[in-house]
C-alpha cells in the first residue's frame, strides 16, 4: 500500500501545541540527565582516574571547595567581559552612527574596522600582551571581537529606514539630530539588539582568549587562566568546574540580552510579537 | 440641482497653487514629467490620473516640494503665512512608525516641531475625526489595513494643513475597505474644506471623488485632457451605482485610453 497523500489542511509550518511549552523545558533537563548518568556510570565502571576524566560529582565537589578561587576568576573574567561588551556597544552604535553621518569618515575608515575583525583575535592577544598593560589588553581583545557585529549591525538598522518616512520627517522640517534619534536609531533598534546578541557572546570569549594568550605567559587571574594553570597542575576536576562556569556564564549573557530584547521590541517588532495560530 | 456645499466651492479665483511648465527628468534619464501645468484652486478635490509611471506621483513630490523640478516654477498663493508651507501628505503605504503608538504617530509632526505641550486635544480630535479614538493605544501592527490609512490620514490632517495631498493611498486596500474610506474622505473634505490632490490610477475612484479630473500620458508625463465632474456632494452609494457615475466613467476611461494612445505613438 502506498502512503495516503499529505492532507492540505495540515500546515507545514511549526505550530505551538499545548504541551510544547513544558516539553521544551523539561526535555533539555532529561538529556542533561540522562548524560550525567552516563558519564558517572562509565568513569565507575572502567574506573577512570579523576586526572583523566572526572566524574560529575567530583567536579560538583571541586566546585564546592575551590569555590572562593573560582568565585574570584569569575569575578575578573565578567569584569573584564562586562567592560569590553559595553565599550563594544558605545564603540559598535558610535562608529555607526558617525559613518551614518559622514560618508568620508566611513570611507577612512570602515576597511580597518573589518580587517580588525577577520584577523584572528588569538593572533593578536599575544602581541597585545607585550604593548598593554595585561588588564588592558585582555579588555581590548574582548573590544576587538565584539564591537564589529554591532558596527555592522547598526550600520545595517540605520540603512534601512523606510523612504516615506525620511519623506515625512522632510515634509514636517525635522532637524538632522531629530532624523537620527526618531527616526533612525528607532529603526536601527531591532538590529542593535540582534548585535548585542552577538557581541556577548563574542566579548566572552574575546577575554577567555586574551587570558589564555596572558596565562601561557605565566600571569592572570581569569576564569580562562584558572583553565591553563589546572593544566599544568594535572587538575582536571577544576579545570572541568571552571569550563562549566565559563559556560553558565555564556548561558546567563545570552538570555539577559535575549530577554532585554524582547522587553524593548515585544509591542512593535514582529520578531518579539507572540502570534495566535 | 443643489449646489455643492460651501466647503468646496467652483474651481475659480486665483489657484492655491500652480505648477508652471514643470518638468522633472532623473539623473538616469528617465523623463519623468515633461511641461506640466497645473492649476489646484482652493477648496477643489482634483485627481490626477495616468498609468503607471506617467509622473503623477512626481507631480505630488513636486507640490510638496520633496523633490525639486529639473525645469519650470511652483507658485504659491500667498496666504501671508510664514515658515514651512502647511502640507498634509498621505502616501500609498500608511508609513507609521511601528515602534510608536497611533497616538504618537499623529502625534509626530508636533513633536517634530517641539509643540507637543499644545498637541493633545489637536491629536485626540484628529482620531476622533477618522473614528480611532478608541485605539490612540494601539500600535500599528495590530491594526486592519484601513484602520493604519485612517491614521495616516489622522496625521495628514493634524496640522490643519490647507492642501491634503494623497498619493494612491487606498490602492493598496480591498474593495470594501476602499469604497469606506472614499466615502470618509469625502465626509472630511467637505467638512473641513480642505483642498485636495488625488493621485489614483483607478478611473472609478477619481470620477466617485473629485470634481476634476487630470488626465495624464504615460512617459514622459503631461496633462492630456481634463475632465469635470459635475455631480454634486454628498456622493454616497447612490450616485456609485447612478447612470450619471457609469457616464463619467466612460468618459475617463475614453480620454485615458487616447492618453495611453498618444503617449505611445510619441514614445
Amino acid at each position: 500500500m502506498s502512503a495516503p497523500p499529505p492532507r492540505i489542511d495540515e500546515a507545514p509550518a511549526r505550530i505551538e501545541r499545548p504541551l510544547d511549552r513544558p516539553l521544551r523545558v523539561l526535555l533539555p533537563i532529561a538529556v542533561l540527565a540522562l548524560g550525567l548518568i552516563l558519564w558517572e556510570g562509565v568513569v565507575r565502571l572502567y574506573g577512570i582516574p579523576p586526572y583523566v576524566l572526572p566524574s560529575p560529582g567530583l567536579v560538583l565537589s571541586t566546585l564546592v571547595s575551590d569555590w572562593g578561587v573560582l568565585l574570584s576568576s569569575l569575578v575578573v573574567t565578567l569584569v573584564t567581559t562586562l567592560e569590553g561588551f559595553a565599550l563594544a556597544v558605545i564603540g559598535g552604535v558610535g562608529l555607526a552612527v558617525l559613518f551614518n553621518q559622514s560618508r568620508l569618515i566611513e570611507y577612512s575608515l570602515y576597511p580597518y574596522a573589518v580587517i580588525l575583525q577577520v584577523t584572528p583575535i588569538v593572533a593578536i592577544a599575544p602581541l597585545l600582551l607585550i604593548y598593554l598593560p595585561q588588564q588592558l589588553a585582555v579588555l581590548a581583545c574582548a573590544w576587538i571581537v565584539a564591537f564589529f557585529p554591532v558596527l555592522a549591525n547598526t550600520t545595517l538598522g540605520l540603512n534601512s529606514v523606510d523612504h516615506n518616512l525620511s519623506d515625512l520627517f522632510r515634509l514636517y522640517g525635522a532637524t538632522r539630530g531629530q532624523v537620527l534619534w526618531e527616526l533612525k536609531l528607532k529603526a536601527a533598534l531591532p538590529y542593535i539588539l540582534a548585535g548585542l546578541k552577538i557581541a556577548g557572546g563574542l566579548s566572552l570569549i574575546g577575554a577567555v582568549v586574551a587570558e589564555i594568550a596572558a596565562g601561557s605567559a605565566g600571569s592572570g587571574s581569569g576564569l580562562a587562566y584558572r583553565i591553563m594553570e589546572s593544566a599544568y597542575r594535572l587538575n582536571i576536576p577544576r579545570m572541568f568546574a571552571a569550563l562549566f562556569l565559563l559556560s553558565v556564564s555564556g548561558i546567563v549573557i545570552f538570555f539577559t540580552l535575549s530577554f532585554l530584547s524582547h522587553l524593548l521590541l515585544r509591542r512593535w517588532h514582529e520578531s518579539a510579537v507572540a502570534r495566535e495560530v | 440641482m443643489p449646489q455643492t456645499s460651501a466647503a468646496s466651492p467652483s474651481a475659480s479665483g486665483s489657484p492655491i497653487v500652480a505648477l508652471r511648465d514643470v518638468g522633472k527628468s532623473f539623473a538616469n534619464g528617465v523623463v519623468a514629467l515633461d511641461r506640466l501645468d497645473l492649476d489646484v484652486h482652493p477648496g477643489e478635490f482634483v485627481s490626477l490620473v495616468g498609468p503607471s509611471g506617467c509622473g503623477k506621483s512626481t507631480a505630488l513630490r513636486i507640490i510638496a516640494g520633496l523633490s525639486a523640478p529639473s525645469r519650470g516654477t511652483v507658485e504659491w498663493a500667498d496666504d501671508g503665512e510664514a515658515g514651512p508651507r502647511r502640507i498634509g501628505f498621505v502616501f500609498q503605504e500608511p508609513t507609521l512608525m511601528p515602534w510608536a503608538t497611533v497616538a504618537d504617530n499623529v502625534r509626530l509632526p508636533f513633536k517634530l516641531k517641539g509643540a507637543t505641550a499644545t498637541a493633545q486635544p489637536r491629536v485626540e480630535a484628529a482620531l476622533a475625526r477618522v473614528g480611532l479614538s478608541d485605539f490612540a493605544d494601539s500600535y500599528p501592527r495590530e491594526l486592519s489595513g484601513g484602520m493604519k490609512m485612517r491614521t495616516s490620514i489622522a496625521r495628514a490632517l493634524v496640522t490643519e494643513p490647507k492642501l491634503l495631498l494623497m498619493d494612491e493611498p487606498f490602492a493598496a486596500l480591498d474593495e470594501i475597505t476602499r469604497f469606506r474610506l472614499n466615502n470618509d474622505l469625502l465626509g472630511l473634505w467637505q467638512s473641513l474644506g480642505k483642498t485636495v490632490v488625488f493621485v489614483t490610477h483607478s478611473v472609478f475612484e477619481s470620477v466617485y471623488l473629485s470634481q476634476r479630473i487630470v488626465v495624464m500620458t504615460p512617459r514622459p508625463g503631461r496633462i492630456f485632457t481634463e475632465l469635470v465632474v459635475d455631480a454634486s456632494y454628498p456622493r454616497d452609494e447612490r450616485f456609485r451605482t447612478s447612470a450619471e457615475y457609469a457616464g463619467y466613467c466612460r468618459q475617463a476611461s475614453e480620454a485615458l485610453s487616447s492618453a495611453m494612445i498618444s503617449g505611445a505613438d510619441e514614445a
